[in-house]
């Protein structure tokens, strides 16, 4: 048994551990949120230059060949920033997506200059009614002369107004629930009859909802097979999920920190909050949630590439932990930090509204519980 | 379902039990229905059903409408403006302004500063203050924390130095909940430093206007601006604004803690939230059904309103014994730390029913403006909601005080 970084995996969390400490501060945070495309390019080319937006994508795809513990470890470091970059979607979603079913062509012009850090793709595929069932898909994409035509509505596309192209998924046979039947597709972001509705997201972040009203595509925007598009978004959502866990991970370690390290410097009644053996205890609580969701995320990243029920039951197990202990240390940490915690002034409050946003995405703790029963 | 019947009067030890309201009372019921129904203004009602903030305006607005009829304070002594309602009748009155929905109205000055000055105060005091308390004419504010002294209150250091006919006050005040709204302050300041740490305290009113006095808003992280710093830059308060002796403001503090703190569980409107987060069970579309078919969500509810239901009686039973002529005491800390834990249990439910329609972030202006929201209507407030009541737990002495209280208080420990 051995649970130790490679080399090289070091390295990769000595150098975001570096950028956080010297590039993101929380000042820096708050003007990459506030400006127009909620997060700082800058910082996205270096993750390119870095290898950090390449590190899941085989050489073939110019990437770097790294597997999912150099996602945890990514993910991980990340989350101790809090870094807003959308890693996620364009990376762990859409990049997943274009790997696997990519054409030659479509991973020259899409994944290529993703990687490279010039272009991002965000993957719309929520709607309103279908919560986190990934076969709930009403958006509908038919056959026309020279191509498809799409119609339809996605909600919380992350990162859309930053996005150059989307990646759609939309109903081409079957049932509003089917798996087969769906299929995915490249829009470009400009095209007639799409249009977005732009916010802010709670935990710092951007989304739209977007709207696809008689949006006219050519042929050669398809992705892989025409109705066979279900198992590729359910990777590449087990692979983002991978991903927000172990940024969940990174947050919780950080929030347990600046807790510890707050009560011991707070005093109440002649006495530093951490002398407290009620307020120990709590803080004990906290760090054995941190280590159970900390195992639970190592061994989902051991099973991934596993068959697949074993790394089903794996992710399940993960994301169910990670809605408790989410829950557990976000309430606990602001509660311990008293009237401090709910200030936007102090960091606190971010990692929490951070974490809060992950117990929800890619399905919350019951979610994933009925998914283990069921395995 | 909101009870019709509500549980009078229980006896506290459970031998006695007569679990319905008598005709007077029914009819008492009927009468408070008539007059919500009849003068609850709309638009403030609009606004309150879709979770927009009110203004001052909206709130001062109810305020004179309850007063104008008589039914502000309602445990204020009759000849000064009370009710002379029976603690059946203020139960049944709070009920149903619950289950209407009606704006809660600022309590600082109604049910706190009221309550004191007219135990303590002086005759001019009285006749200056409470007028304006009922008329909603002053808007008052609470200043206890200070950024050293949360849980410890005791340990609070804002000086005031007698000079002449005058109180010259130095320090910082935080978590002033709408300072920026009031037009004077109740202070808990230091009038001698050399004793115990409890007492040196006094009671002080401050007028808002007064040189030297000067708010500063906090953001809190549902991004709102409900809580202020205030600060005393040698500010001079004429020594006839101390309330009672000086060295006595930590009696005072204590009066008031242990004064109408019954209502503290907020049980009447978390019957009426958990209500409306069934019905909007029905409301939230998952693929071909709604929320309402997910047994484990449902069953979370049951949980939450079993929990209720077993906060709502043992407020019941402590109304019951102050009705019997007891008085509420550490009692009143079980009720809070029930009642905050509902709260706050509630708010994360509904988090957990919009799912991915609580992440949109919506500013008090978003909610407040024309535009559609994102998502269904009743999504958007539920996040700022959830993460607005973090505080509940902490404000008001925290949970971990009350817990403190009932461990030496109750249990002798």
């Amino acid at each position: 048994m051995d649970f130790s970084l490679t080399e090289e995996q070091q390295l990769l969390q000595d150098s975001i551990n570096q950028f956080v400490e010297r590039e993101y501060t929380f000042d820096d945070r708050k003007k990459f949120l506030d400006s127009e495309k909620g997060f700082n390019e800058e910082n996205w080319k270096t993750f390119g230059s870095l290898g950090w937006l390449g590190m899941p994508f085989s050489e073939e795809d110019g990437g770097y060949n790294g597997g999912p513990v150099d996602v945890m470890v990514i993910m991980e470091n990340l989350g101790k920033g809090l870094i807003v970059e959308p890693y996620v979607p364009s990376i762990l979603l859409s990049g997943k997506i274009l790997a696997d079913l990519g054409s030659d062509e479509q991973k020259t012009n899409y994944l290529h200059p993703m990687i490279s850090g010039e272009k991002i793709i965000t993957f719309a595929y929520i709607e309103p009614q279908s919560r986190f069932n990934l076969s709930d898909c009403l958006t509908k994409a038919t056959a026309s002369d020279d191509g498809f035509i799409l119609d339809g509505y996605k909600a919380l596309v992350h990162n859309a107004s930053a996005s150059d192209t989307l990646i759609v998924s939309a109903r081409t046979s079957g049932n509003q629930c089917d798996e087969k039947g769906i299929s995915l597709f490249l829009v470009d972001a400009n095209t007639k009859g799409v249009s977005l509705r732009n916010y802010s997201t709670i935990d710092g972040g951007k989304a739209s909802e977007l709207t696809l009203e008689n949006v006219s595509i050519p042929k050669n925007s398809l992705l892989g097979a025409m109705d066979e598009g279900f198992s590729t978004i359910d990777n590449a959502i087990d692979l983002a999920t991978l991903g927000i866990c172990a940024e969940a991970v990174g947050i919780m370690g950080k929030m347990n920190e600046m807790t510890l390290e707050y009560t011991k410097t707070r005093e109440q009644f002649e006495q530093k909050l951490s002398q407290f053996q009620a307020l120990q205890h709590r803080m004990v609580d906290n760090f054995m949630h941190y280590e159970q969701s900390k195992s639970l995320l190592v061994m989902c990243a051991a099973k991934m590439n596993d068959n697949t029920e074993d790394k089903k039951k794996a992710l399940a197990s993960l994301k169910y932990q990670i809605g408790l202990s989410g829950k557990h240390i976000g309430e606990e940490s602001i509660q311990l930090h008293g009237g401090m915690g709910v200030t936007d002034e102090m960091h606190i409050g971010h990692y929490f509204k951070r974490l809060t946003t992950i117990r929800t995405l890619y399905g919350n703790s019951d979610y994933h519980l009925s998914n283990y029963a069921s395995l | 379902m909101y009870n019709d019947v509500v549980y009078f009067a229980l006896n506290y030890r459970g031998v006695l039990m007569n679990l319905s309201f008598s005709k007077e009372d029914q009819e008492f019921q009927q009468e408070v229905r008539t007059f919500i129904e009849n003068n609850y203004p709309s638009e403030i009602k609009e606004k309150q059903d879709q979770g927009i903030p009110l203004s001052k305006e909206d709130t001062i607005k109810w305020h004179k409408i309850l007063n104008d009829k008589g039914w502000l304070a309602v445990n204020w002594p009759e000849e000064l403006g009370g009710t002379g309602w029976t603690i059946t009748q203020k139960h049944i009155f709070q009920n149903e302004l619950a289950a209407a929905n009606t704006p809660t109205l600022m309590p600082f000055g109604v049910n706190m500063c009221g309550p004191v000055i007219y135990t303590f105060g002086s005759d001019e005091q009285k006749e200056f203050h409470l007028p304006k308390i009922l008329n909603g004419d002053i808007w008052w504010c609470q200043g206890y924390s200070e950024p050293g002294s949360g849980s410890d209150l005791a340990s609070l250091k804002t000086k005031a130095e007698k000079k002449g006919d005058v109180y010259v006050v130095n320090g910082a005040k935080t978590w002033t909940t709408l300072a920026q709204h009031a037009d004077w302050i109740f202070c808990l300041v230091r009038t001698d430093g050399s004793g115990k740490k409890q007492e040196g305290i006094s009671f002080l009113l401050i007028d808002m206007k007064t040189p030297g006095v000067e708010v500063k808003p906090i953001i809190t992280i549902d991004g709102t601006h409900e809580v202020n710093m205030v600060y005393f830059d040698n500010v001079e308060v004429p020594v006839s604004n101390l309330v009672g002796e000086e060295g006595f403001g930590w009696s005072i503090a204590k009066f008031l803690l242990a004064h109408e703190r019954t209502g503290i569980a907020g049980i009447p409107s978390l019957k009426r939230e958990l209500d409306r987060l069934r019905d909007i069970t029905t409301q939230i579309q998952v693929g071909e059904g709604s929320l309402k078919d997910d047994a484990m969500f449902m069953s979370k509810l049951d949980k939450l309103e079993i929990k209720l239901t077993a906060a709502e009686y043992t407020e019941l039973r402590t109304l019951a014994a102050m009705s019997a002529g007891g008085h509420p005491g550490p009692e009143s800390s079980i009720l809070k730390i029930l009642g905050t834990d509902l709260q706050q249990e509630l708010s994360d439910l509904f988090v957990e029913a919009v799912g991915y329609y609580a992440h949109p972030f919506m500013t008090e202006e978003d909610l407040a403006s024309n535009e559609s929201r994102i998502g269904p209507d009743f999504a958007a407030p539920v996040m700022p909601h959830y993460l607005n009541y973090r505080k509940v737990s902490i404000y008001g002495g925290s949970n971990e005080i009350q817990r403190n209280v009932i461990a030496k208080a109750v249990l002798g420990l």
